[in-house]
């Protein structure tokens, strides 16, 4: 501990910064080990499971830089896939402070970082832990009656909260419905059947398998599970959400809507929104740089062709096509060429 | 000798231009993993090149640990800067998206700061290729390159220029973006290039440091032998890195434009214009590397933005379509293309002999074959 402490105290240091200028020193030493670094929180894969068809269970060891999380929050999970690194948001089933992180990821048809994970996944491989976030978490003060309610892959940021309630103790009142589509894709089925002072109730919406629940969330529901309930925690798609809060007082609710990949026909239409500079515009069908600046903006450009990548700035959502090779770039975070990429429906530029 | 006549039609152009358009279509939509995995290949071998010279540098007092130190030291050098940085900064490594080797954040081993090298380079020389009057690569203002460049007594130095521009290449590149000569001329004053001078002089100060007072102090009584590799390795760094790219654009037969003639261009004559400002260098895959792939320097000027590993199987479609067409192909040797440059820096020094009759005046193309018959 100490020589860990003294090691990454010495490469912090300002003379180690100039000797490994102008690259850093984490350039450097991740070479002898991906996920050594100081600035970069990365971690590497140590367990792999499958305990449902239609999902991956990865056991996460971060390094140092890595600063923790909530439960309930969610973490960015960089992954390189043919070169290009692919960022999604996965919220950790492990408890807060665990020294390893969980995240269950399910199976999207269609979804490229999902199905990567799922056929891919293997121990040693190296992911990047970009950023923590969300507000989807227990007060300080913890509730006395709580219900949880999750859908589908909704269930992992509520095992972060139980795990972490078990971990402190917790002596309150606690029950927890989930839906999942059948019994074969409930995950943490037998982890939560073996969970003590926690009433669990599962339902499958999707099969004839015979569960607690029938059918989606209703009152009925409601008084199965825990009648009038201090705190709700429901996280699962938008009508998960809505079902309860048409039932229930103080519901935090997480959802979440699953990627959607293809690319409208008809561009154009669609509001553009410059983020840094808190300006917003409707497309008018030109390249991003063309608007930035008919919006009064003055963004860095140099060629306006294409060439010499002055102009590039960081699309944090949605899609934009690039009028020089055709491609179009319809995930969220990547670097455009904002002087030859024109919108295709709704953008968020980083600019 | 007379230079060529390239006569090609406006559709002729055009039809050119969508070629290397489609050219770059399909090279764009390959890039991948194979991609990924040979720039951090480069990055890995540079890095390792760099320790392990360092390192050897420290015992630099037995003759051949000095020599193979700085030896290691000079090719890391000339890797960082050529296949790895030129090009990381040119956005060719971006659609990776990994942020330590994008083209915005990238800083290279040298003295020039990334971000102005990333306007002067990237924008202003690779826009404005060989156009007399807007790309400043001609000659860096200091020299005389061109012909269109009118001659003045101080020229006369043209060769005493060359060889201390080569000498000190990295801090020629650092101080390019300051204008010394638009500051001579009178047009903008010190106090205008503030910001740049003080870009500058941050990471001259930081590299100066780096090689010169830190790693030498490290080596403790040995710190002579440090400083001496290092400087020995910013030497060789610097006469190849000018020998590779003087021979980019100035060998024989290349071609240097007018602000006039190249007015209103179309993509297609940008393409045309590219070619005919630049030369290629023949050579071995070693060698292609340690040039950063600018011996490819027509499908560089091309594609700017293609990882340039990519090149020398580019390079045989890009021949073959400038056949096709009849476009110039300048290629060569190393020294047979160095060569015809310091002949030229030398026969520019001299005023030019006025004979009417020798100099041929170069078409670039002909926008209505109709009217120049006319």
């Amino acid at each position: 501990m100490f020589t860990q402490k003294l090691a990454s105290r010495v490469l912090a240091s300002g003379l180690v910064d100039v000797l490994t200028g102008p690259h850093g020193v984490d350039r450097y030493t991740e070479l002898v080990t991906p996920t050594w670094s100081l600035g970069d929180a990365r971690a590497k894969v140590v367990g792999v499971r499958r305990h449902t068809p239609r999902s991956v269970t990865l056991q996460l060891a971060p390094n140092r830089a890595f600063q923790g999380f909530k439960a309930g929050q969610h973490i960015n999970l960089t992954v390189e896939i043919d070169g290009r690194r692919r960022t999604r948001c996965y919220s950790p089933a492990s408890g807060e402070g665990a020294s390893l992180i969980e995240l269950t990821i399910g199976l999207h048809d269609g979804g490229l970082v999902s199905s990567y994970l799922h056929r891919h996944s293997r121990p040693g491989m190296v992911l990047g832990l970009d950023s923590v976030g969300g507000d989807f978490v227990l007060p300080p003060r913890r509730p006395r009656r709580i219900l949880f309610v999750s859908g589908g892959s909704g269930i992992t940021p509520v095992m972060s909260m139980l795990r972490t309630l078990k971990a402190e103790d917790f002596d309150g009142e606690i029950a927890f419905a989930h839906y999942a589509r059948s019994a074969d894709e409930a995950c943490y089925r037998d982890e939560l059947t073996t969970m003590a002072g926690v009433r669990v109730l599962h339902g499958f919406t999707r099969s004839g398998d015979a569960g607690d629940l029938s059918g989606h969330f209703d009152a009925d529901h409601l008084a199965a599970a825990m009648p009038s309930p201090e705190a709700v925690y429901v996280c699962g798609p938008p009508s998960l959400a809505d079902a309860v809060r048409n039932h229930c007082d103080d519901v935090s609710a997480e959802t979440f809507v699953p990627p959607v990949f293809e690319v409208p026909a008809q561009g154009s239409g669609g509001q553009i929104s410059f983020s840094d500079s808190r300006v917003d515009r409707t497309d008018d069908g030109r390249p991003l740089l063309q608007q930035a600046e008919a919006a009064g903006l003055t963004p860095q450009s140099g060629c306006r062709m294409g060439i010499c990548h002055s102009c590039t700035r960081r699309k944090t959502r949605g899609a934009v096509k690039n009028l020089i090779t055709g491609a179009v770039s319809t995930s969220d975070e990547e670097d455009v060429q904002i002087c030859v990429s024109v919108p295709v429906g709704d953008v968020e530029l980083a600019l | 000798m007379p230079k060529q006549h390239i006569t090609l039609t406006d559709e002729q152009t055009e039809a050119f231009g969508r070629e290397l358009d489609g050219l770059k279509e399909r090279v764009t939509a390959d890039l991948g993993e194979r991609d990924a995995t040979y720039i951090r290949r480069v990055i890995k071998a540079q890095r390792a090149l760099e320790v392990g010279g360092r390192g050897l540098l420290m015992a630099g007092i037995l003759p051949p640990a000095w020599l193979a130190g700085t030896a290691m030291l000079a090719l890391s050098k000339i890797l960082d800067n050529m296949e790895i940085g030129h090009n990381v900064m040119h956005g060719q490594y971006d659609w990776m998206g990994d942020p330590s080797i994008s083209s915005r954040g990238f800083e290279w081993d040298t003295a020039c700061p990334g971000d102005q090298w990333r306007y002067s380079h990237n924008y202003m020389h690779h826009t404005y290729t060989n156009i007399v009057g807007l790309d400043r690569d001609i000659g860096y203002g200091i020299l005389r390159m061109s012909e269109d460049q009118r001659w003045r007594p101080y020229f006369l130095g043209n060769p005493v220029y060359a060889v201390l521009l080569m000498v000190l290449f990295q801090y020629g590149v650092a101080l390019h973006e300051l204008e010394t000569e638009r500051i001579k001329a009178g047009e903008i004053t010190l106090a205008d290039k503030r910001d740049i001078l003080d870009g500058i002089w941050r990471k001259t100060k930081r590299q100066t440091l780096k090689d010169y007072v830190a790693f030498p102090l490290l080596a403790g009584p040995f710190a002579p032998f440090v400083a001496g590799g290092n400087l020995t390795a910013n030497l060789v760094r610097n006469i190849w890195s000018f020998m590779i790219i003087f021979c980019g654009h100035f060998p024989e037969d290349t071609q240097q434009f007018s602000i006039e003639e190249t007015a209103d261009e179309t993509r297609g004559e940008w393409y045309f214009r590219q070619i005919l400002g630049s030369a290629n260098l023949t050579g071995g895959k070693l060698f292609h590397i340690l040039s950063g792939n600018l011996s490819f320097q027509i499908e560089h000027h091309l594609f700017p933005d293609i990882p340039a590993h990519r090149h020398a199987e580019i390079s045989v479609e890009v021949k073959e379509i400038c056949e096709r067409y009849g476009v110039p192909y300048n290629t060569g040797p190393l020294h047979r293309q160095f060569g015809t440059v310091i002949r030229k820096i030398v026969k520019l020094a001299l005023p030019p002999k006025r004979q009417l009759g020798q100099v041929v005046p170069f078409v670039k193309r002909r926008r209505d074959p109709a009217a120049v018959a006319a």
